[in-house]
């Protein structure tokens, strides 16, 4: 038993159906993560992006080299160190803020240089003829960057989405409970861990199915030539 | 200088990765070619096929994989050692993202290639060995650089099926000194420079192909 579920394991598909709730409470979980470490990701990686574009080279090179670091080591690892070292610095976050924090700090990598390839795109010619036009920095940005920038960079964002979802189950060996954490404990509690563990793949088929058949529609959707922000 | 002490094991560790890491990558490219050929040029049943291998390992979490083969599949009678069932879990996950790879680069060859190739006469499989594939082979390689990368990284994940790999170490000094600021620190440091080698390794094969020494034989464009 648990959260008040009972088990049945004499069949395969009852045993399915009387954890499927305990599986569905587990996948809030999984998608909370993915959405919180999300939304770190997509800040931080804006934050690396703009670092990366600055006029001081020991500030643009410092972020060149955090933004490589973060992209190449494992997030397993980047994970054990936030929730083991943190809290020897007085940082005590709950399991799930560090699971978040872990995927955030990875993916930012990743977002930045979405970001950067998207600021990069808008041609030379635009900024001058901005400047020439006596445009501030601010409606340069407004008006001109971030509408041709937002197209182009969702549908990678959206890819990175779901890759992320794809790595929340890492989050499970520091104790979060999402869907594989369940499952596994479900299996450690019955010894059949067949069912719990396919259950729990197939509903991540289908989460990465409906979410690439909604970025396909996304993409078709989105105006090539920008999104006017006003 | 304790954190002296942690380097034999961590590096016995950081062995066992970078095997584990080159046998994924070998075998995931060959799981790659396979399935990204299949898709492209295999009949309906091959590419069904094919499509399914790769729709199964992309949309579902490697963990979620690793734990199926290792804890569920011994269940119905089928059981591998730990390591095997690591690298074997690995590579068809990172085959399954080459594959994508793989189809993508050789639909991008232009079809006026494949008209010349029909008006020369050459068969499909001729087709593919002399003429799309030395031209796809280069776009590949900037992604798998990256799929390398991204081997390297996920590989970190066996250590949960308790394969002695880098991180393994890592936990295990870790609960034995609490002093986790230096291993996990040591660690990082240990896996991006096997990324930073395996990056130019990566880089070299890239070269190396571009100069067309894959294919000696074959024609250039």
């Amino acid at each position: 038993m648990m959260y008040g579920f009972e088990w049945d394991t004499t069949t395969p598909l009852t045993y399915a159906s009387s954890i499927l709730p305990i599986i569905l409470i587990g996948l809030t979980v999984t998608l909370q993560a993915a959405a919180a470490g999300f939304a770190i990701a997509l800040v931080l990686g804006l934050v690396f992006a703009l670092l990366r574009r600055s006029r001081y080279t020991a500030v643009s090179w410092t972020t060149a080299i955090i933004v490589e670091f973060l992209r190449d080591t494992p997030l397993l690892v980047q994970l054990f160190f936030l929730y083991y070292v943190l809290p020897e610095y007085g940082i005590t976050l709950p399991a799930f803020l560090t699971g978040a924090l872990a995927l955030g700090l990875q993916y930012s990598a990743y977002t930045s240089e979405v970001y950067r390839g998207g600021i990069e795109a808008v041609p030379r010619g635009q900024w001058e003829a901005a400047t020439a036009l006596n445009l501030s920095r601010l409606q340069t940005y407004r008006d001109i960057v971030v509408p041709q920038i937002v197209p182009r960079i969702l549908p990678a964002m959206g890819n990175y989405l779901v890759a992320m979802i794809k790595e929340t189950p890492v989050l499970s060996v520091v104790t979060v409970l999402e869907m594989m954490g369940l499952a596994n404990m479900i299996g450690e509690r019955t010894f059949e861990y067949l069912v719990p563990l396919t259950l729990v793949g197939l509903i991540f088929l289908l989460l990465t199915l409906i979410c690439s058949a909604g970025l396909h529609r996304l993409q078709k959707a989105l105006p090539k030539a920008g999104i006017p922000l006003r | 200088m304790e954190w002296l002490s942690y380097l034999p094991a961590l590096s016995r560790g950081a062995l066992v990765t970078a095997a584990i890491t080159l046998s994924a990558i070998a075998i995931g490219a060959v799981a790659a070619f396979v399935a990204g050929i299949a898709r492209v040029e295999g009949g309906r049943v091959l590419s069904t096929v094919a499509l399914c291998y790769t729709e199964l390992f992309r949309g579902t979490s490697l963990l979620v994989q690793l734990f199926w083969f290792y804890y569920a599949l011994p269940l119905v009678g089928i059981s591998f050692e730990p390591v095997a069932t690591g690298i074997l879990v690995l590579s068809l996950h990172v085959g399954a993202y080459g594959s994508e790879i793989v189809r993508g680069a050789l639909q991008s060859v232009s079809v006026q290639q494949h008209e010349a190739a029909r008006a020369l006469n050459f068969g499909r499989a001729q087709t593919l060995l002399h003429i799309t594939l030395p031209q796809a082979l280069v776009e590949m390689m900037p992604a798998f650089g990256n799929l390398a990368i991204e081997t390297l990284k996920l590989s970190s994940l066996v250590s949960l099926i308790s394969i002695a790999d880098l991180t393994f170490r890592a936990q295990s000094i870790r609960n034995l000194t609490l002093d986790s600021a230096g291993v996990y620190s040591l660690t990082l440091v240990g896996y991006f420079a096997m990324s930073l080698v395996l990056m130019l390794v990566m880089r070299l094969i890239e070269r190396w192909v571009r100069r067309g020494a894959a294919f000696p034989r074959a024609a250039h464009s």
